[in-house]
């Protein structure tokens, strides 16, 4: 194992130019594991860890910008986003144990691109955008475009996710989290779904938006459940209809962690338990 | 090709050349010899080797040594003053918190953390702290009571101090 460790943005990305093959490292809490267990020998490893600027959680008046090696532990303790982005803060607080959440990053779980990702169905009802930086420059990514496959993103080499822009959303009528793993402590999920709901004056959906994690080799939002419901007044027949469509958006595997029956079956109880949630 | 590390332990300054691959909690036994913190899975998992990094809670078998540089860390070393145990040290004593006592060192360091940010911590919340630290002898029982009643231990001792000696 070799280690870069820059201490500034400009050297971090210039190294990285330099070298497209290290692996960038932000908390390590995936990447350890499999070193430790000799599956990525002799890798060279670009670490972040000094990137103190990436650390820090800014807010304008219409967004918040999270640098992408805040924590999931961090995430938990900052007031506005709780206020503002529950649903994430839900999320953090079932990653691992609060030694697994003080060194893992945002960035560095979107950049791991695991199908299982906590907070990947969240971000995706925020409508949230990753901001890349490379020696070459910045760009933008929406959340959703982010993702390839298993373990795979569309960053180009050299790129590195800078920060995450969430804007604030309205206050919507009902937000819904909910992790599906085989026990309740530091569990790898099954399924995770995330949900927001706006409601007009006369109870029919004004905006809704709904995702899925671990049901898809990367995070789903029900694009076809969220236009069919829109406009529509979530009655337990619409409702039953609209939890039909489900298997339109998402494709789950039988793996080691749960089955296609299973995960399914449970997303679909998920589903319906949001829409009808306050009702 | 080593790499040269700046670390603060337990107060004490420490600087040494590494090898890049080398682990945190092997700098900590292996590199100054401080082998209170126990490596249990190697995995994240059981939460054995649990140090407190810059005030949080961390395993240190899955940092390297290199991502530690020019952090301050606390062992279950450090925790004693003056010959003096740590409050919760001395409710684990006190409550019998520790069967094997492999875990413990990992137990207690967590226990600090989960104290300093929650004053009135219940068993509830000691349990949910505790998630990622495992028991084999599975006596989460004595441990979960011994850190509640840590925070009794604590006031008690310096409004000792200040006046009203309670024998």
């Amino acid at each position: 194992m070799k280690v870069l460790r820059p201490h500034s943005v400009d050297d971090a990305l210039e190294l990285y130019e330099r070298h497209p093959d290290a692996v960038p490292l932000a908390g390590g809490t995936d990447f350890m594991v499999a070193w430790n267990g000799g599956s990525e020998n002799g890798r060279l490893i670009l670490d972040l860890s000094a990137l103190a600027s990436w650390r820090r959680i800014r807010d304008t008046p219409s967004m918040l910008r999270l640098g992408a090696l805040v924590t999931h532990w961090q995430l938990q303790q900052e007031t506005l986003v709780k206020k503002k982005f529950p649903l994430l803060v839900d999320a953090c607080a079932t990653i691992g144990g609060r030694q697994i959440q003080s060194r893992g990053t945002l960035g560095g779980n979107i950049a791991n691109a695991s199908p299982a990702g906590d907070t990947f169905a969240p971000l995706a009802v925020y409508d949230a955008r990753v901001r890349l930086r490379s020696a070459a420059g910045r760009r933008k990514l929406p959340f959703m475009d982010v993702f390839a496959g298993v373990k795979k993103t569309h960053l180009r080499p050299g790129e590195l996710i800078e920060l995450v822009e969430l804007d604030f959303p309205k206050k919507p009528a009902r937000q819904f989290f909910r992790k599906v793993g085989t026990r309740s402590a530091s569990a790898i999920s099954k399924t995770v779904a995330a949900g927001l709901l706006w409601l007009r004056r006369d109870g029919t959906v004004r905006e809704l938006r709904f995702a899925l994690g671990s049901m898809a080799p990367t995070v789903r939002r029900l694009y076809s459940v969220e236009s069919f419901l829109l406009g529509k007044k979530p009655t337990p027949r619409v409702v039953k209809e609209a939890v039909a469509l489900l298997e339109a958006d998402v494709d789950p595997i039988d793996d080691l962690r749960s089955t296609r029956f299973y995960r399914m079956e449970v997303s679909r109880n998920l589903l319906r338990a949001f829409l009808r949630s306050g009702s | 090709m080593t790499m040269p590390v700046s670390i603060t332990v337990n107060g004490t300054e420490t600087s040494h050349e590494v090898e890049p691959r080398l682990l945190l909690v092997h700098y900590l036994r292996d590199v100054i010899g401080l082998t209170g913190t126990n490596v249990g899975c190697d995995t994240s998992q059981c939460g054995s080797c649990t140090v407190l990094i810059d005030g949080l809670a961390v395993k240190s078998c899955t940092v390297l040594a290199v991502q530690g540089d020019g952090s301050d860390i606390t062992t279950i070393e450090g925790l004693a003053k003056n010959g003096e145990l740590h409050p919760i040290q001395q409710a684990f004593w006190d409550n019998h918190g520790l069967q094997c006592g492999f875990c413990t060192p990992g137990m207690i360091i967590t226990a600090t953390e989960i104290l300093k940010k929650n004053k009135k911590a219940t068993e509830q919340d000691v349990r949910h702290g505790l998630e990622g630290n495992i028991c084999r002898c599975t006596g989460y029982e004595n441990i979960v009571k011994s850190i509640v009643a840590a925070q009794s231990v604590a006031p008690a001792k310096k409004a000792g101090k200040a006046k009203k000696g309670t024998a």
